[in-house]
């Protein structure tokens, strides 16, 4: 702000006069709009709105003239002086928004390139199947219950029915620790021990899944590993019976393969159950309606695991008051849940320990 | 087991519209399981022939084919001769044989595949003359088929051959046969006679029993038999029933009839010889099985006992084995060793082409006896496979007499009068049968009589005095039912498994996941997002493996189990540490091009003792006595569960970005403590030697109290040479149970302050050996509580601080509960942390 003018010029009072300011006016506003960078509005701006520009100066002669006339050119110099700083903040704007917008459009990068500097990691898909497994019955209030897999033969044989000379105890081939006639351990050949175990240590009621890794001596092909995975569910309680195994079943493959999927029960035998059924899940690709399905073989069906009513003598063994108590047992592979369920052709690549393998499934299942 | 659809017919009624997988679908719904169909992979024109010419034409290839124009009668639409180019030379002008005319369809192995009209050695050949293996009759593929020697027996047959009719019902190759696995408790089942009672119960259709013939009653003229089992096995005489008859005058040349070879076929047998055929074809029909003796080379009575120490018997596989004093053996005049009973005989006694004269022995022995047997000489045959899953000792009798009445009918002879039929079989105590329990068992309704009704269908007597319970006794073919559920198991599969409901037991609500199952989920996905892979390995190792990992000969790592029977010989041990076998997949990625990698597995690994005592293996009657059970679930190897990580290669790659930055030991180590702080534990570090590390990249890493979690660092280089691991690959191994019991007390919180934090750097200069890990313990325990952080941000080695030495530098970040600290209490700390290092590890400040 200019304070009040004390030297009187007689000529530069002549700036004030009306068309001299329109002329300022003027030359103002064409070299704000012709100023083509922030560079050059400054120059200009400094030209037409610094302390030496005409405006500037008619300004300060305001002060010199008669209060008569102070006050209409007061208001002309007033008006001028704003339509011109109007027009240099518009432009000032205008000048500074292509600049922001150039920088932008300088500033772009191809972000399709992307570093790695993060390996992506990955889970074993066995463990993600498992974990689901265990997730699913952990929501129907079971308990997870887990085991050694170098076990006692009394827990994985005998206490299960499996005398010494029972056929079924041929059938498994199974891992046996040095000196095989005496040690009394093996490898385990099913999670079952797990069961006996829970058996042993607790009271009625038991709802437990029992997930975990088992040996047979087969040699490794596209179907078969000596090391496979398996999952084993055991309930006793009061009035089980296998109308509670199939509606266990129903609500777990509905889970695990979609809604809608159901089991079936056909008559088996294994010395730890009586009654024994194999478990049979319905086709979740074709529902048995395509005859070429590579799924189900075309048969609508797909062999899933084992199961029955836990024998009198397993519960005997375990402790357990056979006439107050009954159970269920069953038991499913997750290698095989994995190969149907993903479309996994060859067991090498769920064993081999390939990264390309877990790599292609991430963390979640 | 194979079951022929037609011999089935014969025994169960089966209607005539039913195929072969309509068959095997009744019979998996009563508890067998389906193997496939069968048969009927021929597909017409296949008709008979007469060959009119035949002649011999030689190829270059040094082959001489046959040019043959066949009378295929009006099959072929032109009545005209059929050209036929065939390789075979068994035959001549004149004879019948089977040709498959274009357009037909012979079975392959993976299906079939049609016969069409081809050009070949310069004739268009227009079908084809099958051989016994073209058409899936067996494996004779050396010759076609004529039918004139195929059809020798039945000249009635022969003599109505006309050519151009069709062949397919005359070979019987309208036949299905429908394969079924027996599970080990219906060893009946391994007869017809078993698989048409099973047909039978699932259809309601009637049941001929074909053990149903009439017997000779026992004598005292027939051949002398002496049972003398002094050593039963668990009180059960190895034989209860030894049936032997004679036919003497057999003519051993003779064939078996077409029809019994037929159905020997059909169930995946040989035909051999009459005598073999039809005690073969008897055990199929009746699961009893039999043996057939040359009886002019038996010398005295047939005795029945163990064996003696030091015996040997030649089997008729041609192989010497040497007896154990739990077999059980058939002698001749007790010294002569004949055979190991039920399970294979002996070379010496074999029926042959001169046998005139034939002992027929139909006996029953103990199922365990007969299985250690086989097991203790690796020894399957048809005949111990029936006896270990339990022979119906009722039917001895029958297998004797039909054997004896088919040799007679097609060999000739004439059946001894004499019977001979020693033993005592036991009756079978009747069970005590609560008829409620089907009902409480399944979770269906049976009524009453329906579950007495059912169990008499399968051949049980059931006494019913109108209680709750009936007294069952089941028949003498199902040894395996033994108590109430074994019936349930009955009633519920002839009703059908189809019916059970669908019910969702409603669980008492559990506890979710355990505090170890949660960290073990945790440590895994911890690992896995910070670009580690799990992967998963055999935990089997071999000896040289110790050694190559570096281990002192001393280490208790060495202290593993070995596998009596292990996968590879040259991996017989369990391994001790994760890394043992996650290096070895390792090495399989690289070699399989992989070059960046970053694994993990978590496994058990076995902690072995030299002392490792036999786990005992009590009896089922009941739970084991306390100090019996603590035996077994302490015998059982202590197996800790490790996770174990490797990595080589780089972490981040050369690229626009910058370029690459190597794995190194410090990633490893920095794995390991992120391991901790997810699970809100600050694991601390010491430096440390131990294989198969580096011995100066490797640190211990401990809880707070010490206790060792585990291991990380760079492996030692003659690691990496002896494993073919990349140069610099990193590891670490950790216990996931150390972890899991150091945590799970909940943490309890500390109040945030909101005062301003102040920060303020402090380089000291120590002794180049001296640990970082130390000077900070030092810095942080003289700043005190009010030390909200300590971080490292430079190392110096260099001419400032001088040989042998090296500078420190730290950003130390404090912060006060209830005030603002002034730069003179931040200074007055800082000199505290200072005093603190110089007092611990000799720390200078560096000016
Ligand atoms: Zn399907």
């Amino acid at each position: 702000m200019s304070g009040p003018n004390t030297s009187y010029d007689p000529v530069e009072v002549a700036a004030l006069d009306p068309q001299a300011v329109d002329d300022a006016v003027s030359a103002a506003l064409v070299a704000a709009s012709s100023a083509g960078t922030l560079d050059e509005l400054r120059a200009a701006r400094s030209a037409h709105q610094g302390d030496r520009s005409a405006l500037a100066l008619a300004n300060r002669e305001i002060g010199a003239l008669p209060p008569s006339a102070k006050a209409e050119a007061g208001k002309r110099v007033g008006q001028a002086r704003g339509r011109v700083a109007a027009a240099f903040a518009a432009r000032q704007a205008e000048l500074e928004a292509e600049r922001d917008e150039r920088i932008l459009t300088e500033e772009a990068v191809d972000l399709t390139v992307v570093p790695p500097r993060r390996r992506v990691g990955a889970r074993h898909p066995i463990s993600l199947v498992t974990e689901r497994v265990e997730d699913i019955f952990v929501g129907l209030g079971w308990e997870i219950a887990e085991g050694p897999e170098l076990e006692s033969e009394w827990l994985n044989f005998d206490a299960l029915n499996l005398g010494p000379d029972h056929p079924a105890r041929q059938m498994q081939d199974t891992f046996f620790v040095e000196p095989a006639d005496r040690s009394g351990l093996v490898l385990r050949t099913h999670t079952s021990p797990v069961q006996v175990r829970t058996m042993l240590d607790r009271e009625p009621p038991i709802y437990v899944l029992c997930p975990g890794k088992v040996f047979r001596t087969d040699e490794l092909d596209a179907t078969h590993t000596p090391v496979f995975h398996q999952f084993e569910g055991l309930v006793v309680d009061e009035g089980i019976t296998m109308a509670h195994l199939k509606g266990s079943l129903d609500v777990f493959v509905a889970m695990l393969f979609g809604a809608g999927t159901v089991t079936r029960l056909r008559p088996s035998y294994f010395p730890f159950t009586e009654p024994s059924a194999e478990i049979d899940c319905q086709c979740w690709i074709c529902s048995g309606t395509d005859d070429s399905c590579r799924t189900c073989r075309g048969t609508g069906w797909i062999e899933v695991g084992g199961s029955g009513m836990v024998n009198r003598r397993v519960l005997t063994a375990s402790g357990i008051d056979p006439d107050h108590y009954t159970g269920f047992a069953f038991g499913l592979g997750i290698e095989r849940s994995l190969m149907l369920r993903h479309g996994v052709a060859d067991m090498h690549d769920i064993v081999e320990g390939d990264v390309r393998f877990s790599t292609q499934f991430g963390m979640e299942i | 087991m194979r079951v022929p659809v037609e011999w089935l017919r014969e025994l169960a009624h089966v209607d005539s519209h039913v195929r072969g997988k309509d068959v095997s679908e009744t019979l998996v719904r009563v508890g067998l399981e389906d193997e496939g169909v069968h048969g009927g992979g021929v597909g017409g024109p296949l008709v008979i022939g007469r060959v009119l010419t035949l002649e011999p034409e030689p190829q270059r290839n040094g082959r001489t084919i046959n040019w043959c124009t066949v009378d295929v009668g009006q099959a072929n639409g032109t009545g005209e001769p059929q050209g036929i180019v065939c390789g075979a030379h068994n035959f001549g002008v004149g004879d019948h044989v089977v040709v498959v005319l274009p357009g037909g369809t012979l079975p392959t192995p993976d299906g079939s595949f049609q016969v069409t009209a081809r050009r070949t050695y310069g004739h268009v050949s227009a079908g084809m003359i099958c051989s016994e293996r073209e058409l899936g009759l067996g494996d004779d593929h050396t010759g076609i088929i004529v039918l004139e020697h195929r059809l020798a027996d039945e000249p009635d047959v022969l003599a109505a051959l006309v050519p151009g009719e069709d062949a397919i019902a005359l070979l019987g190759l309208d036949h299905e046969v429908v394969e079924v696995t027996v599970t080990p408790d219906r060893g009946y089942c391994l007869s017809m006679r078993g698989i048409a009672r099973e047909y039978a119960l699932a259809t309601g259709a009637p049941f001929d029993d074909p053990a149903g013939i009439p017997v000779a009653a026992r004598n005292d003229s027939g051949y002398a038999v002496r049972l003398a089992d002094e050593a039963p096995i668990r009180g059960r005489a190895g034989c209860d029933r030894f049936v032997a008859r004679v036919v003497r005058g057999v003519d051993a040349s003779s064939a078996s009839p077409s029809w019994m070879r037929r159905r020997l076929i059909d169930v995946g047998m040989r035909p051999i010889s009459l005598a073999v055929d039809v005690t073969n074809y008897v055990m199929m029909l009746l699961g009893q099985p039999l043996h057939a003796y040359d009886l002019d080379s038996l010398s005295g009575e047939i005795v029945v006992r163990r064996a003696r120490a030091g015996e040997r018997l030649t089997t008729l596989d041609g192989v010497e084995r040497h007896l154990d004093g739990e077999d059980l053996l058939i002698t001749d005049g007790g010294d002569v060793v004949l055979g190991l009973a039920g399970v294979m005989g002996g070379a010496s006694s074999e029926v042959s082409s001169t046998t005139r004269n034939v002992l027929v022995e139909a006996a029953h022995f103990d199922a365990v006896t007969v299985a250690r047997t086989s097991r203790r000489h690796r020894l399957v045959s048809e005949a111990s496979k029936r006896f270990e899953r339990g022979v119906d000792p009722a039917v001895a009798d029958r297998a004797a007499q039909l054997a004896c009445d088919l040799l007679v009918r097609y060999g000739g002879g004439t059946l001894d009068d004499g019977v001979t039929d020693v033993g005592e079989v036991a009756r079978r105590d009747a069970i005590a049968f609560d008829v409620g329990l089907p009902t409480a068992y399944v979770g269906l309704e049976y009524p009453r009589g329906e579950v007495v009704a059912t169990l008499r269908a399968v051949g049980c007597e059931v006494v019913d005095r109108e209680g709750q319970v009936v007294d069952v006794r089941p028949p003498t073919w199902r040894p395996d039912l033994v108590d109430g559920p074994d019936l349930v198991e009955e009633v519920a599969r002839v009703r059908g498994y189809a019916e059970i409901p669908s019910v969702l037991p409603r669980a008492v609500g559990g506890r979710g996941l355990t505090h170890g199952q949660r960290v073990r989920r945790l440590v895994a996905q911890t690992l896995a997002q910070q670009g580690l892979v799990e992967v998963l390995s055999y935990p089997f190792v071999g000896d040289e493996l110790f050694d190559r990992l570096g281990y002192a000969v001393d280490d208790p790592r060495r202290n593993t189990v070995r596998l009596a029977n292990p996968l590879q010989d040259e991996a017989p041990l369990m391994r001790t540490s994760v890394l043992d076998t996650l290096l070895d997949t390792l090495r399989r990625n690289v070699a399989r091009g992989a070059r960046d990698l970053a694994l993990y597995e978590i496994g058990l690994v076995t902690v072995g003792r030299p002392d490792q005592p036999p786990v005992p293996i009590p009896g089922v009657e009941g739970r084991p006595a306390d100090d019996v059970l603590a035996s077994i679930l302490d015998g059982v190897p202590v197996q800790p569960r490790h996770v174990a990580l490797a990595a080589a290669g780089d972490a981040v790659p050369a690229g626009p970005w910058g370029d690459a930055q190597r794995v190194e030991a410090s990633d490893a180590v920095a794995w390991a403590v992120e391991l901790g702080r997810a699970l809100g534990l600050e694991l601390l570090l010491r430096n440390h030697s131990r294989a198969p590390f580096h011995p100066g990249r490797c640190a211990v890493v401990t809880l707070a109290d010490g206790t060792v979690v585990g291991h990380a660092g760079e492996l030692h280089p003659k690691v990496v040479g002896a494993l073919g691991l990349p140069a610099r690959t990193v590891a670490a191994e950790l216990d996931v149970d150390v972890l899991v019991a150091a945590t799970g007390t909940p943490v309890q919180a500390r109040p945030l302050s909101t005062y301003p934090v102040a920060h303020t750097d402090l380089a000291v200069v120590v002794d180049d050996g001296v640990p970082a890990a130390d000077v900070a313990a030092a810095l942080g325990g003289g700043a005190g509580p009010q030390l909200e952080s300590l971080t490292l941000f430079d190392v110096y080695r260099g001419d400032q601080v001088g040989e042998g030495r090296k500078s420190l530098a730290y950003r130390l970040t404090f912060r006060a509960e209830d005030r603002t600290l002034t730069t003179d209490e931040v200074s007055a700390l800082r000199d505290s942390a200072m005093r603190a290092a110089a007092e611990a590890v000799g720390a200078v400040q560096r000016a």
